[in-house]
């Protein structure tokens, strides 16, 4: 069943003329990875709090694992999603461990499980257990949007909305926590609703990017589609500026090949048209996305040298040790 | 000094029928301003008109407020209490109100996006971050309380304002010092400890 389905959700402010949610559509299943992405008062922000109700919709209906939201008690909805955003919202005069044990104390759980489990969610997030005690004001920018990821996820929400957490953070520390964040979904399998207005950051953890524009949807594709086929000018400008079009453009398919956790395919049924290890990362591409999941053969000579998939390119997208070597 | 030495049993008496006096009125006032407070909170369409009339009641000088209510409850402890509440009002509603308008959205938001209902919010978020605030409104309150009542005594309501009082009224130089030196020491303690309770309240605010 689908983790979330929206069905055209829409939301009028009081006194506007333009809604800030124009009834959307769109259904996300569970485990997805999904990034809201658009400028500045395009309506993510209103779409992602509708979702958790702390705004409602003026018209339309969502339904979460089958179930219309409007039906929950908006407390029981709301323990039940992780929410996590840019200024963290840490609650300053309570300590570390009492920050992220919250929800499970409104859900009631016992002393002992809530103990146990701030220990295993500072491990997690990569925090010494030290931390518990501290307040968050002691804590760096970076540290306390480990703790809001912390807390978000205390008491094991199947969905999360995060709103730009790491919106407010040097581009170093940025890089390191979405790295951590990819680790944390791969082993945790969460829904997640993550917004940015960055390109690159959602190119690189989507696995499908939510574009929106004046409160609609132009395009909801995963990173590689939005690269290589755009629906509107405006995709297309987004995705031009982010110069990853470029850069793939430098990588040779050999490289992409090679990319480390992506088992070559010793497959050799052959291709019609088969590529080139030297072909470019970008002409794979579309090449890749007409023929769908089975990917290419990559022949030299006569020789096959192995089978190019989407993931191998989506390995190579997520992999700024790979791109930023190409500038 | 050696009066207060020499007369430790009669002055001990006065120092706690003037605490009596000082604390039960902040307790009744705490009990009105912390409810009053939160509906201020809650409907900002009040916060004017109330804060208004509460200092209003603020300006009457207190002796006049003293005598005025003389008419309706007599001489003693109650018209005593019920002054010293009201001039309390005042600073323990504007600063309760403030701490409570003052806490950053987001934290709000949070609260409520993690699934507080409204007392949760209350009780885990709002209240403590306004603490501080209230403390130091209690704080300025207990010394006006303190001063007060020395008045109060004036209407028979007891306390050490007997002491400078009787030691107007027959010439004893030695008991109006004794009073004076009392009622401070009281005063500066009661400011002392506050003042600790208050940097308590703060912890985790100003690290
Ligand atoms: N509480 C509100 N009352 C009235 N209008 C609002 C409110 N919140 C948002 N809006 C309006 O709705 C539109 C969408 O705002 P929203 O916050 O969803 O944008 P956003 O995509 O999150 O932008 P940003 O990237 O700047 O955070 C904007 O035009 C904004 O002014
Ligand atoms: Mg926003």
């Amino acid at each position: 069943m689908s983790m979330l389905v929206a069905d055209e959700l829409t939301k009028l402010f009081p006194g506007e003329s333009q809604p800030a949610v124009d009834a959307v559509s769109f259904t996300v299943e569970p485990g997805e990875f999904i990034v809201l992405l658009g400028p500045s008062g395009c309506g993510k922000t209103t779409l992602l709090k509708m979702i958790n109700r702390l705004y409602e919709p003026t018209s339309g209906r969502f339904f979460i694992e089958g179930v219309d939201a409007h039906d929950m008690p908006v407390t029981e909805l709301r323990r039940r999603i992780g929410y996590a955003i840019q200024q963290t919202g840490l609650f300053p005069h309570l300590r570390i461990a009492q920050n992220i044990a919250v929800v499970p104390r409104l859900l009631g759980w016992p002393r002992e499980r809530i103990e146990a489990r701030i220990d295993e969610l500072l491990d997690l997030v990569g925090l010494p257990r030290e931390f518990r005690q501290r307040y968050p004001r002691q804590l760096s920018g970076g540290q306390q949007q480990r703790v809001g990821l912390a807390r978000a996820l205390a008491a094991d929400p199947a969905m999360m909305l995060m709103d730009e957490p790491f919106g407010a953070l040097d581009a170093i520390t940025r890089t390191r926590l979405q790295d951590e964040l990819m680790a944390i979904q791969r082993k945790l399998h969460k829904t997640i609703l993550f917004v940015t207005h960055d390109i690159e950051e959602a190119l690189r953890l989507a696995d499908r990017v939510m574009v929106m524009k004046d409160g609609r949807i132009v395009q909801f594709a995963t990173p590689l589609m939005l690269l290589a086929q755009p629906e509107d000018p405006f995709v297309a400008e987004l995705t031009g500026a982010s110069d990853l079009l470029r850069q793939l453009s430098l990588i040779t398919v050999e490289r992409a090949l090679a990319h480390p956790g992506l088992q070559p395919s010793t497959d050799e049924t052959a291709d019609l048209t088969p590529l080139h290890p030297q072909d470019d990362l970008r002409l794979a591409l579309t090449r890749l996305l007409s023929v769908g999941d089975e990917g290419l053969v990559v022949v030299e000579d006569g020789r096959t040298c192995g089978r190019l998939t989407l993931s191998h390119l989506q390995a190579v997208l997520r992999d700024p040790a790979l791109l930023g070597a190409q500038r | 000094m050696t009066y207060l030495v020499q007369n430790w049993r009669s002055v001990g008496s006065l120092v706690v029928e003037h605490l009596w006096l000082t604390l039960s009125a902040l307790a009744i006032a705490l009990v009105i301003a912390v409810p009053t407070s939160i509906l201020l909170v809650r409907i900002p369409r009040l916060r004017g008109p109330v804060l208004g009339l509460l200092g209003v009641l603020y300006t009457i000088p207190s002796l006049s407020l003293l005598v005025l209510l003389i008419p309706l409850l007599g001489l003693g402890y109650w018209p005593a209490v019920v002054t010293l509440v009201i001039y309390a009002q005042l600073v323990l509603v504007r600063n309760l109100v403030v701490g409570l308008t003052e806490i950053d959205a987001a934290i709000l938001e949070a609260a409520n996006g993690m699934g507080m209902n409204g007392w949760q919010r209350l009780i885990i978020v709002e209240f403590p971050l306004a603490l501080p605030l209230l403390l130091a409104g209690l704080r300025i309150a207990t010394l006006s309380t303190i001063g007060i009542a020395t008045i109060a005594a004036f209407i028979n309501a007891g306390g050490l304002g007997m002491l400078l009082f009787d030691g107007v009224r027959s010439s004893n130089q030695e008991k109006i010092v004794a009073g004076a030196i009392a009622v401070s020491l009281l005063a500066f303690g009661a400011n002392a400890l506050l003042r600790q309770v208050e940097r308590w309240s703060r912890r985790g605010l100003d690290a």
